[in-house]
């Protein structure tokens, strides 16, 4: 092509290129001025007056047993108490995707912290005073930790009743069995692609239970009137999924529960779908037009609420001698805790991701999600990829040290590129991944290696890629209202949740656009599922591209609904009409312009005199367009989801030898969002979901003994990451290869930068030490011990 | 509800207090088992200050008390007697912010807000005691203030970028 071609066609792509007044603008957060002041409230911020109740749960002490009898009389006989309540009273299923958890244990226990009781007094003192006299006796039963023992044929059963669980269609239990899902996938013939392959490499990983550790605690207060309405305020994430598996729960219409969400600090997942609610509600329901309020200590929220699923997971690849992979056998064993009732879908996930964003032929992956008694897995950012991820990415440098490759060659030369087959037999969108893993690959420099002063420190690089798509329902939608204020301001209601990742923001900076208004005249309203329009969730990194859709949706409502009007009352063809700073303006007559407000209230004179129009109001709403379900057996579909967001990181460490201490320098992520609506915001995801990652990579591991007790439930014994644990050089690159169907081409980045952290590091490890520590965390006793290991073998090969 | 443990407990010991809270003059009878978070957010409705954790390992309940950082949840309400106190709130002056709130809201420095108010107050102490302060003095500063959401990184820049404003 000549060089002239060229600069034409560059000109012309200029003139193309949309110019933006609010979009990829790193406007300032709408909820920071509210934060920063302090007026924003919180769930424990609202008042409730006099009349408020406290209520405290009583817990299990044993890990699996048959509750043989519960004496609540002493309690309930204690001055100040005004309502217990037990599993019998209400003994109801609840659950997301598998109904298989009661409100409160029915005649079972199936872990340390499981509620068997719940009271509700005039304080927390005297509430607490009651949980001492609730007597209850049980009969212990042989228990399962471990879950590839937990899926053996032999082990004990935790839950008999599986066969009898309602669950979504794309769950697959395998009842008499603690198997509450099994997800498999079969593409190509493995054993051919093994055959095919030079090289095979085999080997098992393992990730702990940790803990989300938002700083707010689960809080709720629930209140139910004469008429058995209920109302509740709570630091949740899904308002709608509350007001439905609860009324679903109870057998009441869904309009007979009102879900409030204020400002929420700190989700994580930690706070989707139901947690604490289902004990808070049987509550109020015994104590009627009295508010009871449940709010966990830090302590509980370590083995009440949600934890993350641990993991153990054995792969096996097939490659060939130019780095190309041939085939891939996985087994991932998902400990999922004593109820799966959200984590049956953490295991599905990790099954139509379980390659890991590599084009692979011949693929054999099962997926399992095993009952054991610990606490409650359950949802937690990345949904099963940080884990997988780890595998998976772990696996791949142990691969390419193998062939003698380098990491980043030999997943460029794997890496899914649009057009390519996925695991699942579809086609890969167009994706920025390879871009991603150049980007972070230059910015740190991977071929140098860094030495360090000192004789006991030695430094490494390492370098994960991830993807992730959002799991969910295929009828997972979002609808908005948009309404006019006099002023000319406008007010969004949707049921997202600002959880931190700058929803609010987001949605503030789509209908400036779209309407020209400026921010600072848009107010985005928190949930109210009895006025606010539907929501499914605020999970799954969804919502930009899902409540985006629909509030673009909306906007485009009111933009039909004023031009209509004015066409008629101006006589000018409404294609002629366009926004621009909040007025109408008419292309072919310049003379014919109005203010916004001027029409989206009071309506506007006809020709004729009469007056038409009124106060307008923009709906819209978005389901997934196009996902089809999946083969049973095979895990083939033509669009099991709806699109992967791919990224990078690299990053470098200094490992300590004498110490076994990790320390992380320098990190680069880079992430294609398709497009970044906020730059700055989209930077701010990146840097703390790397340290997050970077937490649960060198610190973090719930503790149990033998019997399945939480051993570390505090911020002293559970250590997460503090400001002196950060690297001091973050580097945040964004990558934007436009999704064809998201809001200005976006899509999700909250829960994508702490999904490659924990595999980069223990590869940056592996180029610093030479060993292979296949089991998060990197504590300095792992990292000690795998040096000693490895000296061992030295001396043995001498 | 303090009151009524008390009564059923047939001890009825209280104390009275006086102190300042963002300027304001209180006073108040106090238990000697509630604390100055209690009393800030159930007494007299300052809710700023969160409850993260109840045993000092969080920061989320971070007040200024005779100008010292303090963690709320661990101070008696009845050693408050004759003190001053300073919350986020007593950092806006004729409804102009303090620059550290300025610069966290123009850095991003803000995601779910939670930990926000003990941090900025932590920083502020910081700032009065040494306006150009180092990253690595920033860091420690905050090494009790946990947040789980922004990776510590907007926080240090936005403390850098407050102390720039305030040395011009």
């Amino acid at each position: 092509m000549s060089s002239d071609k060229i600069k034409e066609e560059t000109i012309e792509l200029e003139i193309v290129k949309e110019e933006f007044s609010w979009i990829g603008k790193d406007i300032p957060r709408v909820d920071a001025w509210e934060k920063v002041t302090g007026e924003a409230k919180y769930t424990d911020d609202l008042q409730f007056g006099p009349k408020l109740l406290h209520a405290k749960l009583k817990r299990s002490p044993v890990s699996h047993g048959k509750i043989i009898n519960i004496d609540t009389k002493r309690a309930l006989s204690l001055p100040g108490v005004k309502a217990v309540v037990t599993g019998t009273d209400f003994p109801y299923l609840i659950g997301l995707y598998l109904k298989d958890r009661n409100l409160y244990a029915v005649d079972r226990v199936r872990f340390i912290g499981e509620p068997v009781a719940g009271v509700a007094a005039i304080s927390e003192e005297i509430a607490e005073e009651a949980l001492e006299l609730i007597e209850v006796e049980y009969k212990e039963l042989p228990t399962v930790f471990d879950p590839v023992l937990g899926a053996r044929p032999e082990a004990p059963i935790i839950h008999p009743d599986l066969g009898r669980y309602p669950h979504s269609d794309f769950i697959y239990p395998v009842p008499g069995t603690n198997i509450s899902n099994h997800f498999k996938v079969r593409k190509g013939n493995l054993e051919e692609g093994f055959k095919n392959s030079d090289i095979i490499i085999e080997d098992s990983y393992q990730v702990p239970h940790i803990q989300h550790s938002t700083i707010e605690t689960h809080v709720a207060i629930a209140e139910v009137d004469f008429r058995r309405n209920v109302t509740l305020w709570t630091s949740s994430q899904s308002p709608f999924a509350q007001r439905n598996l609860i009324a679903q729960a109870f057998g009441l219409p869904q309009s007979k529960v009102r879900v409030i969400t204020p400002y929420l600090g700190g989700g994580f997942g930690s706070k989707a779908g139901v947690t604490i609610e289902a004990c808070l509600v049987p509550l109020a329901m015994k104590v009627l037009g009295y508010p009871v309020k449940l709010r966990m200590t830090r302590e509980e929220e370590f083995f009440g609420t949600f934890v993350r699923q641990a993991l153990k997971a054995f792969v096996k690849m097939g490659v060939k001698k130019d780095g190309k992979i041939q085939a891939l056998e996985v087994k991932y064993y998902w400990a999922g805790g004593a109820y799966t009732e959200y984590g049956v879908n953490i295991t599905r996930a990790s099954g139509y991701s379980s390659s890991g964003p590599y084009e692979i032929p011949n693929v054999k992956s099962d997926t399992y999600c095993i009952y054991t008694n610990h606490p409650v897995g359950g949802p937690y950012r990345g949904f099963g990829m940080s884990e997988i991820h780890f595998a998976i990415e772990s696996h791949m440098d142990e691969a390419a040290v193998k062939l003698g490759m380098d990491p980043v060659e030999f997943r460029l030369l794997n890496a899914l590129r649009g057009g390519a087959e996925t695991l699942t037999g579809n086609k890969m969108h167009p994706t920025g991944l390879s871009d991603c893993i150049l980007t972070v690959a230059t910015t740190l420099n991977m071929k140098e290696k860094e030495v360090c002063k000192s004789p006991v420190k030695v430094r490494g690089k390492g370098i994960a890629a991830m993807w992730k798509a959002p799991a969910m329902p295929p009828d997972a939608g979002s609808s908005v209202f948009v309404k006019f204020n006099e002023d000319g301001s406008i007010n969004i209601l949707a049921s997202g949740m600002e959880i931190g990742q700058g929803y609010h923001t987001v949605l503030t900076q789509i209908a400036a656009e779209a309407l020209t208004i400026h921010p600072e005249k848009i107010k985005v309203l928190s949930p109210d599922t009895d006025r606010n329009p539907y929501e499914w969730q605020t999970v799954a990194s969804r919502l930009t591209w899902s409540t985006g859709n629909a509030l673009l949706k909306a906007c485009q409502d009111i933009k039909d609904q004023v031009f209509a009007l004015l066409s008629k009352s101006w006589e000018v063809n409404s294609k002629d009409l366009y926004l621009i700073n909040g007025h109408v303006v008419c292309l072919s007559d310049p003379t014919k312009k109005i203010a916004l407000k001027n029409v989206a209230i009071y309506g506007i004179r006809m020709p004729d005199g009469k007056l038409e129009g009124g106060p307008i109001m923009g709906h819209g709403m978005f389901v997934p367009p196009d996902v089809t379900p999946v083969d049973p057996e095979t895990g083939q579909g033509r669009k099991p989801v709806v699109h992967f967001t791919t990224g990078a990181q690299a990053v470098e460490v200094e490992v300590d030898t004498e110490t076994g201490v990790i320390k992380v320098l320098k990190a680069a992520s880079a992430f294609d969002v398709g497009k970044a609506i906020n730059p700055l915001q989209v930077k701010r995801q990146m840097e703390g979901g790397l340290v997050q990652g970077l937490s649960s990579a060198l610190f973090e591991e719930l503790k149990f003994d033998q019997h399945g007790k939480t051993l570390n439930p505090s911020f002293t014994d559970y250590k997460i990451a503090t400001s002196l644990d950060v690297p001091s050089d973050i580097v945040s690159n964004i990558i934007e290869a436009p999704e064809h169907d998201g809001p200005f081409g976006a899509r999700g980045i909250g829960e994508h930068p702490m999904i490659p952290t924990a595999a980069a590091i223990a590869n940056a490890v592996y180029d610093a030490i030479g060993v292979r520590i296949k089991r998060l965390p990197l504590s300095p006793e792992g990292v000690l011990s795998a040096i000693k290991e490895k000296g061992g073998e030295k001396r043995e090969e001498k | 509800m303090g009151e009524v443990i008390a009564f059923e407990r047939g001890s009825y010991m209280r104390k009275s207090i006086h102190f300042m809270v963002n300027g304001e003059n209180y006073n108040l009878e106090v238990f000697p088992w509630e604390t100055l978070l209690e009393v800030l957010r159930n007494k007299i409705g300052i809710t700023s200050p969160k409850y993260g954790c109840g045993k000092g390992e969080c920061g989320a309940c971070t007040v200024i008390l005779n100008d010292e950082p303090v963690n709320s949840c661990l101070v008696l309400a009845i050693e408050i007697d004759g003190k001053r106190i300073i919350t986020v709130e007593g950092l806006v002056k004729d409804g102009k912010l303090h620059p550290l709130q300025e610069a966290f809201i123009e850095k991003g420095a803000v995601q779910c807000g939670f930990c926000t108010p003990g941090m900025i107050l932590s920083l502020s102490v910081l700032l009065k005691r040494n306006p150009d302060p180092s990253e690595e003095e920033i860091q420690e500063t905050i090494a009790g203030n946990i947040c789980r959401c922004t990776g510590y990184v907007a926080i240090v820049e936005a403390t850098r970028h407050a102390a720039n404003i305030l040395s011009k």
